[in-house]
């Protein structure tokens, strides 16, 4: 096979895998979350309000961890591939 | 109104969180994907300096001790200084490698700062082992910085750097006030709650 052929491969497989890791940060972390909300449902007290004060209420940590992956995965994720692909094109 | 401490501790993990997923995309895409958006380059040191920023109200409204008081100030400073510097080095206006010790210096004075103001023993109950292991987390893992200001390029030092923040991340998630730690807790700690 052609060596120039053989780097160019290399080094689409290795943007792919880049492209792969970016896009499951995100989920990854949404995943996280609900596994961590399934495992310790009693840390999200909203599904079971028993007089608890306005910080109870408001932070949390499973819904956080939640939060932060859509973050990522619609606000930073969605940029950073179209730059990697950008990126790709022009070392073509 | 004031939010109880374990409350502040999940607030600024879901802060660490967000920073630790940044920099993993930093290392995963490399710097120069990352930086082909100026505020993408500005996002992480803008986010640490932020963090130090609030660390600011943690330490005039959390005053149970003076300890605290100086551990949440010390912090408060380094990460504002740490932030800063890298604000600096993204927009050029610092170019010697070696300021990026400053993050460095985060790591070893955050650590300290865990160690100090702990006064009780590892299995005390939760939050005292959580701040023995997140001291020494810190401290050890210093080394992810030092190599990333020595070998700026070094893949190992940038993805180590960026896992310490998601491990610290977990670490404040998992504090309680009062809560068990491997079924032990003091009986001077306090009724224990989930």
């Amino acid at each position: 096979m052609n060596a120039e052929l053989v780097s160019e491969l290399k080094t689409r497989i290795h943007l792919t895998a880049r492209a792969r890791i970016v896009s499951a940060l995100g989920p990854l972390t949404v995943l996280a979350g609900v596994v961590w909300a399934l495992v310790q449902p009693y840390r999200i007290t909203l599904l079971h309000p028993h007089g608890e004060t306005f910080w109870f209420l408001v932070v949390e940590p499973p819904l956080l961890v939640i939060a932060v992956g859509l973050f990522f995965y619609f606000v930073i994720a969605p940029g950073l591939l179209q730059d990697l692909e950008d990126h790709r094109a022009a070392s073509r | 109104m004031q939010p109880p401490a374990e409350h502040v501790h999940w607030l600024f993990a879901t802060g660490f969180l967000l920073l630790g997923l940044i920099l993993i995309a930093e290392v995963a895409v490399g710097p120069e994907v990352w930086r082909r958006r100026a505020w993408r380059a500005y996002l992480w040191p803008a986010i640490a300096f932020g963090l130090g920023v609030l660390l600011w109200p943690v330490m005039v409204f959390y005053t149970n001790s003076t300890l605290h008081m100086i551990a949440h100030g010390a912090w408060a400073q380094v990460l504002m200084l740490g932030g800063a510097i890298e604000l600096t080095l993204v927009r050029g206006k610092l170019q010697s490698k070696w300021w990026r010790l400053g993050m460095t210096s985060v790591f070893l004075v955050s650590g300290a700062a865990f160690l100090v103001h702990e006064q009780n023993s590892w299995f005390f109950q939760r939050s005292a082992f959580l701040h023995h292991l997140m001291g020494w987390t810190l401290l050890v893992s210093s080394i992810f910085p030092l190599a990333r200001t020595i070998r700026p390029r070094s893949q190992v030092a940038a993805t180590g750097f960026a896992l310490m923040f998601v491990a610290v991340a977990v670490m404040l998630y998992c504090d309680r006030d009062v809560a068990p730690v491997f079924g032990h807790i003091s009986p001077l700690a306090g009724a224990p709650h989930r």
